[in-house]
């Protein structure tokens, strides 16, 4: 901290390393007091209630404090200093608790990946070696594939689909409202709710499975869904499709409001028909937009988890890398298997995420 | 090689707005036909039914001959240019001069030389491997024109093409429009709200108000002869000085009384005139049809005292206030006379015009 290039009257070093020391003394007071709130609540034996009401107190009253102090502090030094330092006073905080929470157990993980089990033995690449040749896991990826294309392309397709027709009827709002709805329902809601969908029951009992009773309606045999070899995972796909479509929907819906209605009517004198002008100048158009949303998507289905563990857990057939994962780790306790599948899904995720985010910044998303 | 008509032709939009009435208008072949009006006069409109972009509400339109009401954009064999050049942005400028020809099927090479030689036409075949947005606004207009060119249609429907450029590219790209014209000997009907642009590219203008067709008539036609005060006031700039005047007869004579000063009218005139004796009517002069004296003559002079001198180099603009409204003259452009000077302004009488105070059609 350096207090030179001061531009007003000039004062004596002494008087300035006075000024510097009171600074620091101010902010070390400040950190003091949040200590003591800190320890005070990890100690105390008061009241849940009283607790509570301290910790929300200590916790708003203490940051706002910190943030105050700190930038009173900076400002304290020259004005070009000041400018520097500050942004950082806001954005260090939320810095330092990402870095703290997803920086450093990515980096954990990347570590135990080369131990065993136990996280004792250096065990070098053996856990990438399973990750890439076990039968199960060479499942996950064809099946993650399939999430990827199916899913994706299916949310995509339908969410495009779904937007071009809604632009073009009255009820507009209504319609994209309904489809819309399902993005607000969680991946371990929809597994509840399709669960009854897929319900079977043996033949001749009732079928309380929406799907089997239609089958049976129409006098075919109920299916046991989730058994089904290849099928059982688009079915599962499916559900992932239902709840994003309507994401899709919204963001291609708003694309499409912003295609100019000259360049369509330019289009339709130039003699393309309806399905040419969205080939050849909506689609195009709104080109940016389906990246976006298709790599957000793709990023939601390397990832997927929760329809896949509360559907079927992964039984026949139907494993998935992030719920192998799940069960090396927390079913099996091999940290070693469990932290190298994780780190080769962050490294699927990464490129994409990447891409979205370079995507984002290109149209000014940031 | 196309007829275009329409023959009483209505737009309704939902709401009951009547945006055109009853239109007629009868587009010969090779004609270049310009509706001219102000915002809101339904000339857009009238081109959009023509394009088949807006449904006819009522009448009955024919290109060729042929009733169109219910044929689509595509089918008419018209092309359009649009205000906002409407180009479309991912494509290169070869690609958008294309792209009609491509959904028409026409052979590679045929399309390849049809966009060469009007880009070769428009001056811009070193910007056929660009995008639109690394094109000037003049640039993109006339790709926005040679993408109509090329696909040599029926009819070409100019939308306020020259609006979005600036006032010295809108100069020249209005006499290249109207080379244009010339060279290709197509029928073209043009949307403007500027009347120089209608009064120097049209063979026939058409002015509109509300909806409504004022005028049908050449620029000339238009300008000598305005059957109402609207079309008279709309076409020529500075507009034509319109006064509120009594007519009065003295002796033989029949004055138009201002107030101020009385004009002695012509012996034509003096004929249709007559009936109105002891009215008032509209008296109008064009800013070009008066001139500077520097004496009052009783019969022949609006007094007025200068209110603002705009002097342009090949002449002068003299905004006169008379005792009840304002007066523009046009006079030599060494003549600058200083505000708030007492002006004395003679008028070419022959060509002073009436307009019924209630009717305001014109008096003859």
């Amino acid at each position: 901290m350096t207090t030179i290039e001061r531009q007003d009257k000039p004062t004596s070093s002494l008087i300035k390393l006075g000024r510097i020391a009171f600074s620091v003394l101010v902010l070390v007071g400040v950190l003091f007091v949040l200590w003591v709130g800190f320890i005070f609540l990890r100690d105390s034996n008061a009241s849940q209630g009283i607790i509570a009401i301290i910790a929300i107190v200590w916790g708003v009253g203490g940051i706002a404090l910190l943030f105050w102090v700190a930038d009173w502090v900076v400002n304290r030094t020259s004005t070009a200093t000041a400018k520097r330092l500050q942004p950082f006073i806001f954005v260090g905080p939320a810095l330092i608790i990402l870095a703290w929470y997803l920086f450093i157990p990515t980096v954990r993980s990347l570590y135990l990946s080369f131990f065993d089990a136990q996280s004792k033995n250096f065990v070098g690449l053996a856990n990438y070696v399973f990750a890439f040749t076990d039968s199960k896991m060479r499942e996950s990826f064809t099946n993650n594939l399939l999430w990827l294309v199916i899913g994706t392309g299916g949310a995509v397709g339908f969410g495009l689909i779904i937007a071009l027709l809604t632009d073009r009827v009255k009820m507009e709002k209504v319609f994209k409202s309904i489809i819309f709805m399902p993005m607000a329902i969680s991946f371990v809601g929809a597994g509840v709710i399709w669960r009854f969908i897929y319900s079977y029951k043996p033949a001749g009992e009732d079928q309380i499975g929406l799907l089997n009773a239609i089958v049976t309606f129409f006098g075919g045999e109920p299916q046991a869904w989730f058994t089904m070899p290849f099928w059982n995972n688009i079915f599962l796909i499916a559900i992932l499709v239902w709840l994003q479509t309507g994401y899709a929907m919204v963001i291609i819906s708003s694309a499409l409001k912003g295609v100019p209605s000259t360049i369509i009517e330019a289009g339709r004198i130039d003699g393309a028909g309806e399905f040419r002008i969205i080939r050849s100048i909506i689609i195009p158009f709104i080109a940016p937009t389906l990246v976006t949303v298709s790599t957000t998507i793709i990023i939601i289905t390397l990832k997927i988890f929760d329809i896949v563990f509360t559907m079927t857990n992964g039984n026949y057939g139907t494993e998935v890398i992030a719920s192998m994962q799940y069960k090396q780790m927390f079913r099996f306790y091999h940290y070693g298997r469990g932290s190298a599948i994780a780190i080769v899904l962050v490294l699927a995720v990464i490129p994409v995420m990447w891409y979205n985010l370079h995507q984002f910044s290109k149209r000014e998303g940031f | 090689m196309a007829t275009v008509q329409l023959k009483n032709i209505s737009k309704v939009y939902e709401g009951g707005v009547k945006a055109v009435d009853s239109v007629n208008i009868e587009v010969k072949d090779r004609q270049f036909v310009v509706l001219v009006g102000p915002s809101g006069c339904g000339k857009s409109t009238t081109l959009r039914m023509i394009a088949g972009l807006e449904d006819i509400t009522e009448g009955e339109l024919y290109i060729d001959g042929n009733l169109v009401n219910d044929v689509p954009p595509k089918d008419r064999d018209i092309a359009m240019v649009f205000q906002n050049y409407a180009l479309y942005p991912h494509m290169t400028v070869y690609d958008n001069m294309a792209f009609g020809l491509k959904i028409r099927k026409f052979p590679k090479e045929e399309i390849e030389q049809r966009v060469r030689e009007a880009a070769k036409i428009l001056e811009i075949e070193e910007l056929l491997d660009r995008k639109p947005k690394a094109l000037s606004g003049g640039q993109r207009q006339r790709v926005a024109v040679g993408r109509a060119i090329v696909r040599k249609p029926k009819v070409f429907l100019f939308d306020e093409p020259l609006s979005n450029l600036d006032a010295k590219l809108r100069v020249q790209m209005r006499a290249e429009i109207s080379s244009l014209h010339n060279r290709l000997k197509a029928t073209m009907i043009y949307v403007t709200h500027d009347q120089v642009e209608a009064l120097t590219m049209a063979d026939v203008i058409v002015v509109m108000k509300f909806g409504v067709i004022q005028q049908i008539g050449g620029p000339l036609d238009l300008y000598n002869n305005p059957q109402n005060k609207f079309v008279a006031g709309f076409i020529g700039s500075p507009p034509m000085n319109f006064l509120e005047a009594a007519i009065e007869a003295d002796g033989d004579d029949i004055y138009a009384n201002e107030g101020t000063f009385r004009l002695k009218v012509t012996a034509e005139q003096k004929k249709f005139l007559t009936p109105y004796i002891g009215k008032s009517v509209t008296f109008g002069i064009r800013p070009e049809d008066v001139s500077f004296s520097n004496t009052a003559k009783d019969g022949v002079t609006i007094n007025g005292t200068v209110s603002v001198v705009e002097p342009l180099g090949s002449e002068t603009h003299v905004y006169t206030s008379t005792s009840k409204s304002q007066v523009i003259g046009k006079i030599e452009p060494t003549l600058v006379p200083a505000p708030d000077s007492k002006i004395y302004l003679i008028p070419d009488m022959a060509k002073a015009k009436f307009f019924d105070l209630e009717t305001e059609q014109v008096i003859n």
